[in-house]
């Protein structure tokens, strides 16, 4: 065993998305734990300041590249990567778990045979060996594990590991020219949603329910979103009724979302909604029945009339912001 | 065009998860068990594809006799045969796409469907697992889908937005909410869905690569505080927010 970690940089447009950057903080962390070695790498054209990581301690990446490659091939992806895990000898790989690193991680476990834990939101190190938790049942509950395999591959829910400044470190960028890359499956483009920010990376949300009463209501949802940079999420009764896509949809069929601040607004909180946003830092609750569920969890609650509580709560964080 | 699509059987969603007594799963007692929401779409998509393409709709599952209770809710939906992949054990991810994997191999689907996760274990890799094995290509968390000869352009769900991929027969497709309305089964359906065969066989052996220590309940939010019932307690809220919970 070469006592090596690879960590998976994703770039979107040659930028390092931030959650890597927690991937890199949790590399550095085990690996002086561990004593082992690290390094990372990313695939993809052209790059900007890839440098940066340095910041976090990460001493080296490889970059894999070829200007067919600037956007997500599973095929491409996952062969040269696996190519690079078996090259260094590496036998920890830490990949976030966003759309791609949750894609890409599986069909790497297959090439290089090696255990595959995902979304975990914990990371320790027990009697020598990785423990991983992560939430089941959409929350309800969490399960340690361990792998038995010799290589290890763990995706980090994004937001939940801590970036930190450490050992800065002058990074050392290789370049490797990637020829003939394997594009059997790949991206031929990317669409924007109409929505300004996504539930899945957003640090605050503002979710509306059914007790919106309709969709022409969630511009109320809207404009308290935008006063703070917040993302609009929805419940599933508010999604399953048609008024709102489902890409926003955040509980046990939609997405686990975990932000520093989350409100619920007209929502009851239905056993499969809070699975989904329990997990977040500060919850605030607006909802006109004080016996609703949601409450239980809630950090702070308006039990009232939200047609009249939300534009006076908007007011005065516009209020604020300026 | 032979099709398969793998469904798996599950909690019911608006199950209270309870820890068993061996403290790695759940406590059983009283769970209903449906067929996992997210194989819906991935059944209503099997079986779109051949009301166009033509072709067979074979159902496979992995695990205990009970999933047949699952495999029947498809047959009824339309599908034409069903295969139990035989293990009273639970297994992991790799274990399940392995025993799915040879089955698939003897079977020859050109294209194969799966839920993008199933809600119990939330894993949502056994549809890329299983395509990896088979050498198949692999498109997950797929919203809208295309075939066209040899073809296939899929739209799946990434953050912000879908990104459109390309790639070509035979694939796997894993499905999200979105792809499609999932029909209700008709009476008929349900019906003749009694005379359809489940084939039943055991799942190949493997070793687990995970082994689960154990299951806890996670650290519940304590309630908090009503600070009032109309908008004279918004400033208090914010101020709250600012200074107490330092999150604006």
């Amino acid at each position: 065993m070469a006592n090596k970690i690879l960590v998976f940089l994703e770039q979107r447009s040659g930028n390092i998305k931030k959650s890597s950057l927690e991937a890199c903080c949790k590399a550095v962390q085990l690996a002086k734990e561990l004593n082992y070695d690290f390094e990372a790498a990313v695939v993809g054209g052209d790059l900007n300041n890839v440098e940066s990581v340095g910041r976090y301690g990460i001493g080296k990446v490889v970059h894999f590249k070829n200007d067919s490659l600037k956007d997500y091939s599973s095929s491409g992806y996952s062969k040269i990567l696996a190519d690079q895990i078996n090259q260094i000898d590496a036998d920890i790989i830490l990949l976030s778990n966003t759309a791609l690193g949750k894609d890409l991680a599986p069909f790497i476990s297959i090439k290089i045979n090696a255990g595959l834990v995902i979304d975990c939101i914990k990371l320790e190190i027990e009697n020598g060996e990785i423990i991983a938790t992560r939430p089941v049942y959409a929350g309800k509950a969490l399960i340690e594990s361990k792998l038995l395999s010799n290589k290890k591959i763990f995706t980090l829910r994004p937001n939940v590991f801590p970036i930190v400044e450490s050992d800065n470190k002058q990074t050392q960028v290789e370049v490797v020219q990637v020829e003939n890359p394997d594009l059997r499956s790949r991206v031929i483009e990317y669409k924007k949603s109409d929505g300004k920010r996504d539930v899945a990376e957003a640090e605050i949300i503002v979710s509306g329910g059914r007790g919106l009463k309709g969709p022409e209501n969630f511009n109320l949802i809207e404009e308290l979103a935008d006063s703070i940079g917040a993302a609009v999420g929805a419940s599933r009764a508010a999604v399953d009724a048609g008024w709102r896509p489902h890409s926003e949809q955040v509980g046990q069929t939609g997405k686990t979302v975990s932000p520093n601040l989350y409100f619920a607004i007209g929502i009851s909180g239905a056993i499969q909604h809070l699975a989904g946003m329990s997990s977040s830092k500060c919850i605030v609750a607006i909802n006109k029945d004080k016996e609703a569920p949601i409450f239980g969890v809630a950090d702070y609650g308006i039990a009232g009339d939200l047609f009249e509580v939300i534009p006076a709560l908007t007011e005065e964080l516009k209020k604020y912001k300026s | 065009m032979k099709i398969a699509v793998c469904v798996s059987h599950v909690p019911d969603t608006a199950t209270k998860i309870i820890v068993g007594p061996d403290g790695k799963t759940i406590d059983q007692n009283g769970v209903a068990f449906i067929l996992n929401p997210y194989d819906e779409y991935a059944i209503e998509e099997a079986l779109k594809t051949k009301e166009k393409f033509g072709g067979d709709v074979t159902v496979l599952s992995v695990g205990k006799e009970a999933n047949k209770e699952t495999i029947k809710k498809a047959l009824a939906m339309g599908a034409d045969s069903g295969i139990l992949l035989k293990d009273e054990n639970d297994r992991d991810s790799l274990g399940i796409a392995k025993a799915l994997a040879e089955e698939i191999k003897s079977l020859g689907p050109e294209i194969v469907f799966f839920g993008k996760q199933s809600v119990d274990y939330d894993n949502s890799i056994v549809g890329q697992l299983t395509a990896e094995l088979l050498n198949y290509n692999c498109i997950s968390v797929v919203v809208n889908l295309n075939i066209d000869g040899n073809k296939v352009i899929a739209e799946r769900e990434i953050e912000g937005g879908r990104e459109v991929v390309e790639t070509t027969l035979p694939v796997v497709i894993t499905a999200q909410k979105g792809l499609n309305e999932p029909r209700y089964a008709s009476l008929k359906g349900i019906m003749a869905a009694k005379k359809k065969v489940i084939d039943e066989k055991p799942a190949v052996v493997s070793e687990p690569l995970v082994e689960v220590i154990k299951m806890n309940k996670p650290h519940m939010k304590q309630a908090g505080r009503i600070i009032g019932t109309d908008k004279t307690a918004v400033p208090e809220l914010v101020r709250l927010l600012k200074e107490e919970a330092k999150v604006i």
